[in-house]
Formats: C-alpha cells, sequence, structure tokens
C-alpha cells in the first residue's frame, strides 16, 4: 500500500511516465475494465476445471454425491473398448484430416498468390465452406451426398467404382469425415495467402538471379518466410480436429455408428457424461483431452524451433 | 507457382515468369511472351473456376434438391429439374412438433443477438484493461486468458452444467448467454487487443493531459476508433452462435425454445430421411442468414480471418 501511495506521489509529478509503474488509479481502473472476463475466467473457466479434476476421480451421476475412486476412472478407459474406439477414429481424423487440409490450404493458396485479377472472388468462394462446414445443416446435407444413391455414389459409379452409400458402409465414413474437413481449407488459405503477401519480393529476385527455380525458391524461400504461418495453422488446425461434434452428431444420429466408425472422442464422452450421466468417467475423458492437447501444443512449440523462421520483421 | 505479383512487376529480365498480369503495359516484355502471359491468365482462370465448381459443388447440390420433388433428390444426380417447385419450402416452414419454424427462427435470432451484444460489450472492456491499462497481474492473466484460447472446452462443460443445473437454470438462455457477457470467448478479446494495441498511444496521452479518465478515453476515443474490431467481432460472435449445436443440445429440452440446429436434429430423428426434400430445404433456411452475411460482409469476414490469423 505504502508502495502504491509514493508512486503515486511520484506519478503526480510526472503524470504521464508509463516507466514509473502502475499508478493507483490505473490499478483500480485495470481491475474494473478487466472484470467481466475475471469473473468469467474464474466462474466458467478456471472453477469448473477444478471441478472435473475433481469429478474425474469419482463415481457421479448428477443426483447422488460424488464418490471418490482415485484413479479407477483413468483405469478404466484404457480397458473400454468403445473410449479405445474413440481414440482410434479421432486420431486417424487428426492425422490424415489436418494434414491434408493445410495441404490443400497452402497449394490454392500459392494458386491464388498469382492471380492479379479476381483474386478476391475466389478467396471469398474458397472460404464460404468453412463458415458453414460445421453447421448442422451441412451434415445433413453430406450425409444425405455421401448415401446410397447419392450424388457421390452416382458420380462414382460413372467411372465404374461401385462403394455404394458411404454413409452406412464403416470403411467409408473416416474418408468421408475427412472429406468434410477438407473441403473446409479456405479458413487457413486465407491465413497462407495473407502469409504470402507479407514475403519481401527482393528474396526471389535475388535468387531468380542465381538462377533458381521454383522448386528451389518454394524450398529455399516461401517454405521458410510462410513457416510461422505454417505453424499458428497447424497448431489451431490440430487443436480444432479433436474438438470435432455436431458433424459427427448429426452423421451418425448421436450414435457414432455404424459400428463405432464415427464415434469421436467428444461424442462419446458427451455420451458417457450426458446420456449415461456418468459424469465422473466424463470428466476423466476431458481431463485426458485437455492434458494430450496440452502435450501436443507443448511438442509443436518445442519442434517449431528446428522449422519455424522467425525473421525480425515477420511478427 | 511461388512467384508473386510484384516480383514479376519488377523483373522485366524474368519475363517467363510474368504470369496472370492483367496489365501488360506497364512493363513492355517482347510481344510473344505477352501472348503466352494471357495463355497462362486463361489457364489459371480455367484451374481455379474448376476448383470453385467442386468445392461450391455441394452448396449448389443442396439448393437444387431444396427445390425438387422428394422422388428426384436422390438417385438422380442432374442438378436441374423441371419440377423445380417451393414445396419443400413450405413444408419446412411448417416446422416440427408442433412449433412452427418462424419460432425457431425467432428463438436462433435471440440467442445470436444476445450473443453479439454481450461479447462487443464485454470483449472490448476486457480487451482494453489489457490493451492500454498498466496494473500489477496484467500480464499473468493475458497468459492465462491465451491459454483458454488453446483449451478444450470440454473440461468445463460437465460442471458448468451441473451449476446451471442446480441453480435451476437449464432449459433457459441463460447457459448460453451468461458467457458471452462474460468474455468467456477469448478469440475476441485477443482480436480486440491486438487491435487496440495498433491505436496510437498519443491519443490516450492527449485526452489524459485533458484530464479524462480511463471510462472516459474508452468511451470517446477507443470505441470509435476500434468500429472494425467490433463490426468483425459482431459478425462472427452472430454466425458462432446461430451454427452452435452443443451448447443449446445440452441445456434446451423443449422444442418451443430450441433454436434452428436443434430443431433440424429434431426433425431429421423424426422423419428420418422420408421427407428429404423438407429436410434438405430447412437445412437451406438455416443457413441463409449466414450465406446473406456472407455475402454482405465478405470484405470484413475475410480480411477478418487474415488479419487476426497472422497477429497470431
Amino acid at each position: 500500500m505504502t508502495q502504491t501511495l509514493t508512486r503515486r506521489r511520484g506519478a503526480t509529478s510526472v503524470p504521464l511516465a508509463r516507466r514509473t509503474g502502475p499508478r493507483g488509479a490505473d490499478v483500480r481502473a485495470g481491475y474494473t475494465f478487466l472484470l467481466p472476463w475475471l469473473l468469467g475466467f474464474i466462474v466458467l473457466t478456471v472453477g469448473p476445471m477444478l471441478s472435473s479434476l475433481y469429478l474425474s476421480f469419482t463415481n457421479y451421476n448428477l443426483f447422488e454425491a460424488p464418490k471418490w475412486i482415485g484413479f479407477d476412472n483413468y483405469v478404466n478407459l484404457f480397458s473400454d473398448d468403445r473410449f479405445l474406439q474413440s481414440v482410434q477414429v479421432t486420431l486417424s481424423y487428426v492425422v490424415f484430416g489436418t494434414p491434408l487440409k493445410l495441404a490443400a490450404a497452402l497449394a490454392v493458396a500459392l494458386l491464388l498468390n498469382n492471380a492479379t485479377r479476381g483474386q478476391g472472388f475466389y478467396r471469398s468462394a474458397f472460404y464460404a465452406p468453412s463458415l458453414i462446414g460445421a453447421s448442422v445443416s451441412i451434415a445433413i446435407v453430406w450425409k444425405a451426398m455421401f448415401g446410397d444413391n447419392g450424388p457421390v455414389d452416382q458420380g462414382l459409379s460413372f467411372f465404374g467404382i461401385n462403394l455404394g452409400g458411404w454413409v452406412g458402409n464403416p470403411n467409408m465414413t473416416m474418408p468421408m469425415m475427412i472429406l468434410l474437413t477438407v473441403w473446409q481449407f479456405g479458413a487457413p488459405m486465407v491465413i497462407f495467402l495473407a502469409g504470402l503477401k507479407q514475403i519481401p519480393t527482393e528474396l526471389y529476385e535475388a535468387a531468380s538471379m542465381d538462377g533458381a527455380g521454383r522448386v528451389r525458391k518454394f524450398v529455399n524461400i516461401t517454405f521458410p518466410m510462410l513457416s510461422p504461418v505454417v505453424f499458428f495453422n497447424l497448431l489451431l488446425e490440430t487443436i480444432h480436429a479433436f474438438q470435432i461434434f455436431a458433424s459427427a452428431y448429426i452423421i451418425s444420429n448421436g450414435e457414432g455408428g455404424p459400428a463405432g466408425s464415427t464415434l469421436f472422442y467428444t461424442l462419446y464422452l458427451y455420451l458417457r457424461g450426458f446420456s449415461d450421466f456418468r459424469m465422473g468417467y466424463a470428466s476423466a475423458m476431458a481431463w485426458l483431452l485437455v492434458i494430450v492437447v496440452g502435450i501436443i501444443t507443448l511438442l509443436f512449440f518445442r519442434t517449431s524451433k528446428s522449422w519455424v523462421h522467425y525473421s525480425g520483421d515477420s511478427r | 507457382m511461388t512467384t508473386t505479383k510484384r516480383e514479376t512487376m519488377s523483373s522485366p529480365t524474368a519475363p517467363a515468369l510474368a504470369e496472370g498480369q492483367d496489365n501488360p503495359k506497364e512493363y513492355n516484355p517482347k510481344a510473344d511472351s505477352r501472348s503466352a502471359k494471357r495463355l497462362r491468365a486463361v489457364v489459371f482462370n480455367v484451374v481455379a473456376l474448376a476448383l470453385v465448381g467442386v468445392v461450391l459443388y455441394p452448396a449448389v447440390w443442396m439448393v437444387a434438391s431444396s427445390l425438387k420433388p422428394n422422388s428426384e433428390i436422390i438417385g438422380n444426380p442432374a442438378l436441374w429439374s423441371e419440377n423445380f417447385s417451393l414445396d419443400n419450402f413450405v413444408t419446412a416452414m411448417d416446422g416440427i412438433g408442433g412449433v412452427s419454424t418462424a419460432q425457431f427462427f425467432t428463438n436462433s435470432i435471440i440467442l445470436a443477438v444476445g450473443a453479439v451484444i454481450g461479447t462487443v460489450l464485454s470483449a472490448s472492456v476486457s480487451a482494453y484493461a489489457f490493451a492500454r491499462i498498466n496494473f500489477p497481474g496484467r500480464n499473468l492473466f493475458f497468459g492465462m486468458m491465451i491459454a483458454t484460447l488453446l483449451l478444450p472446452f470440454h473440461v468445463v462443460i460437465i460442471p458448468q452444467y451441473i451449476i446451471f443445473q442446480q441453480l435451476g437454470l437449464v432449459n433457459t438462455y441463460v447457459p448460453l448467454l451468461i458467457g458471452k457477457f462474460l468474455a468467456a470467448d477469448a478469440f475476441f478479446v485477443f482480436l480486440m487487443v491486438q487491435f487496440m494495441r495498433n491505436l496510437p498511444r498519443d491519443l490516450d496521452e492527449a485526452a489524459r493531459i485533458d484530464g479524462a479518465g480511463h471510462f472516459r478515453i474508452f468511451g470517446s476515443i477507443m470505441l470509435p476508433l476500434m468500429k472494425p474490431a467490433l463490426i468483425s467481432s459482431s459478425i462472427f460472435a452472430f454466425i458462432w452462435s446461430w451454427n452452435d449445436f452443443l451448447g443449446p443440445l445440452l441445456y434446451l429440452n423443449s422444442p418451443e425454445m430450441y433454436p434452428l440446429p436443434l430443431a433440424l436434429r429434431l426433425f431429421v430423428d423424426q422423419t428420418q430421411s422420408s421427407d428429404y426434400g423438407a429436410m434438405i430445404a430447412m437445412s437451406v433456411l438455416a443457413l441463409l442468414p449466414v450465406l446473406l452475411f456472407f455475402l454482405i460482409f465478405q470484405r470484413y469476414i475475410v480480411e477478418g480471418v487474415s488479419t487476426q490469423g497472422l497477429k497470431g
């Protein structure tokens, strides 16, 4: 308190010096302005996080008091076939879907970066699916398009590929879901495109002088200069992919079928928590997800040092 | 493929790289390279348009199917039909479960408008604290705010549900809106902080010399200047609320409270593909406001994505 007072006195003589540290009025105003976020952070994030951590060590069905069972939920997860299946489904979706989506985004961004006319139109057209792709409406459309005799089935049959409907075929639901996420490549593409515009053209000129071809230029200039954007997209899209819910719910009628092939992690979590009311178990699943996402984020940041190139001005 | 427009403009020594350039007068390479350039532009546009066709096909198929009779939706890959009619929309407007589709629309609008108001108010105020006020704990809280950007929110939904259930707030809009008024979506706070940091400091300091406090500075200087950030935030808050499925699924159980995504699910459950036409027509109706928003505000939306993305 005394410290604040002396600082305040000092501050009145030099009212605009920001280096002198916070003034009492600033502290008060700071916390007043921060109040909505701070309240939300404590009541809606930190509190519930701690509470679900506690619940993850209990048996809780919403109606009786939670019963402490130690690590049982976590141990039981690993002998739960449906859980293991949800992990496998989600991982294959993340591991194949995200890189494919980003590759599509980068390829189209590179293509559009050459355009001088109509770039705005193409950018908007490719972005549109990102805005609606996760909606219930599109999930319904996807289900109809990939169903028996739907346009996808008929189109493939025309080329002699008779797969039947993808929706009912456990081997084809994952490709279908991956196509749904790749279809939404527009959002990372827009970010790539903005990144490409930041690359100084002198670099390419110098490379041209040295006789570098397109591949050399991509490997030695474009990719390194774009790597912070690649990193950003990769991190965000990966974390996002773990959390897919609405599309999986609608396409499988909320059951994760056929044969568990669309039983995504969050869908299983929802089913456990809100239709079986095994809330302790679901909390353990939620915390495991947080831990896994945390580890992945950390690994991304660790490995980024070897491939993400930060030049002074790209920040 | 890695060349850029500006490069081609300033390197006339490499005319072969000058692709897609539509302004050949500025630099005048040899005539034959000009026609090569035109050819490249044509090739680019053909490839890009073909890609647009593929990407927008599902949307076009959706609209076409919503206008077709049921018998022609599945099993007839042609987009055009001679039997186009609005019958499916008439059926879709009847609604489901004794609730009209107009009611679902109203519910969606109430939720989305509430989300916009809450988000704009709470995120702008919080962002001002992070961007413009110097107080102990600021950097710590800022770091925590960023961390919540990456946090899978599934870790909070169970306890949140328990809290709202015990407060008797399940089947009201309170659980769906309260987070918006408490800046729980860190994305918006972050977006506004980044925007505010680019506004010149001199403005605040001039106002301070004139004796203005933080409330005056925020209200009469910052807010008017933040209009672009407020607009992008409003658009995204609206669209995300409009498309939100998990929140309403958790908290709402009477159909007259349902927003459109839940109504759609009810529709799917009850009709079970017997009436594809009406189902798809309702899907179109549910997306209509989002598509309208996109057509009107596409600049704001796409620019918003590209700038906030880069600042990450």
